[in-house]
């Protein structure tokens, strides 16, 4: 069967490996990474149990910190997990330049129309 | 006619320069691409659930009321098991960074045994979500208002009076549909009339909701449970008919259909992810007990599955966030 993953001269697939020693290291990090996630997950779901909804500037300002601790954790999952941390510059960017450039603005104009929506229906409704 | 892209073209000029700018292989850049393309329809549906509820100007579900249930346990434990579900995934994905790990050392034995750990953690989130969609589908019950006074027999023998204007808790927990259906006349099954009424089951706040199909057992007010004809008297007194549980046209948790169509729609969708992950860990699973990688000298295949399993846990990440959490 014909390979396609391999480039002639110079194949990836088969220079991704490390020794026990380095193995070592990359276990140990994996570890320290799973007890962050779930020490993190551990936070949310007590601050969404304890916390009540409201108007006010608390419950705003408790949003904003599940929203910042779900990105930590992202963070975590695509730079140590997915190994992208490790991968050269330019994948790295091609991967995440998407989201801060389309789902930012996606994000920011469908909660700007749905705000809109919200105030005519309160209008009109 | 056919275009440029029909052409052959040999394959000492594909991919210029012989080598990768990215230094990966084509088959993770794909991957990585797939993943960013995926990754951008889920965003897209997250938004639209955002914007379902910026403009929603009826009260929007609260997550830690709507799943407090846990299997075969009555009472209530706010979002308990959506954290069980998000801790099972986390370490799955664990035990797959794990296998990707031994995979770079050329250990196949631990590569099984890691790969292993993650199909079975797939099938656990997988069971999870089968129970959690079914308890959302069947509801656990709620109250609605008595139309006219009524007595029916308490527990004891003894005579409750209830009044007209009193809310009525029924009680329609998944666990209780079998029995219930077994003792034949405790159950009340009624159809689509599509009725309105004030509900008082989601906090303080009153909802109208549509009847939908129904089956009820019993009503249930701290030790009193009632069951039997006089649940049946209390069902006919009621005021009107309200929705348990939730389906594609009607929903006990919320005025706004948009509500349960964006859990079944988004975690559907994730459900299917982590249902082709599974498949694709366990065709990878069995290339490498049958030495497939052996012969490749290399395990780019665990890391690529690997890539496409983390992924499916980073997409939960932010479902349970945005969907339960905020």
């Amino acid at each position: 069967m014909e390979r396609d993953d391999l480039i002639v001269n110079d194949s990836y697939a088969l220079n991704a490996h490390h020794s026990e020693e380095e193995g070592v290291a990359i276990r140990k990090k994996i570890y320290t990474v799973t007890a962050i996630l779930s020490a993190i997950t551990a936070v949310e779901v007590g601050m969404g149990v304890i916390f009540k909804r409201s108007e006010t500037f608390t419950w705003t300002a408790i949003k904003w910190t599940f929203i910042i601790l779900t990105l930590f954790k992202a963070g975590y999952i695509v730079m140590t997990f997915m190994h992208l941390g490790d991968e050269r510059k330019n994948l790295r960017n091609v991967v995440i330049f998407p989201y801060f450039m389309f789902i930012g603005y996606l994000i920011f104009i469908a909660l700007t129309e749905g705000a809109a929506h919200f105030g005519l229906d309160l209008k009109f409704h | 006619m056919s275009g440029e892209a029909s052409k052959a073209i040999s394959k000492d000029i594909l991919w210029g320069g012989g080598r990768s700018p990215f230094s990966v292989s084509y088959g993770k850049m794909m991957m990585w691409y797939f993943l960013v393309s995926d990754a951008l329809t889920f965003s897209g549906l997250l938004v639209a659930y955002g914007f379902s509820r910026a403009s929603s100007t009826a009260d929007w579900p609260i997550g830690e009321q709507v799943f407090r249930a846990l299997p075969g346990l009555e009472g209530q434990y706010p979002l308990a098991y959506v954290a069980l579900m998000t801790f099972i995934l986390i370490v799955s994905s664990v035990t797959m960074v794990l296998a990707v790990e031994a995979g770079h050392r050329n250990d196949r034995s631990e590569v099984i045994k890691w790969m292993g750990l993650t199909i079975i953690g797939g099938f656990f989130f997988l069971g999870s979500q089968a129970w959690e969609w079914s308890h959302f589908i069947h509801g656990s019950g709620g109250n609605f208002l008595l139309a006219e006074d009524v007595t029916v027999t308490g527990p004891d023998g003894e005579l409750l009076e209830m009044n007209a204007g009193e809310a009525v808790f029924m009680d329609h927990h998944f666990g209780h549909l079998m029995e219930m259906y077994l003792e034949g006349n405790t159950a009340v099954t009624l159809t689509e009339d599509g009725g309105h009424v004030v509900l008082t089951e989601l906090g303080d706040h009153p909802h109208d909701a549509h009847l939908h199909g129904l089956t009820l057992n019993k009503f249930v007010e701290g030790e009193t449970i009632i069951e039997g004809d006089d649940m049946m008297a209390l069902w006919n007194a009621r005021s009107n008919d309200f929705a348990f549980g939730a389906n594609l046209h009607d929903s006990e948790y919320a005025v706004q259909q948009s509500y349960s169509d964006f859990f079944f729609f988004i975690t559907g969708f994730h459900g299917f992810h982590v249902f082709s992950g599974v498949i694709i860990n366990i065709v990878v699973f069995f290339m490498v007990v049958n030495r497939v990688m052996e012969r490749r000298k290399h395990y780019e295949m665990v890391e690529k599955v690997g890539l496409y399993w983390h992924f499916v846990d980073l997409v939960w990440v932010f479902v349970f966030t945005f969907f339960y959490l905020i």
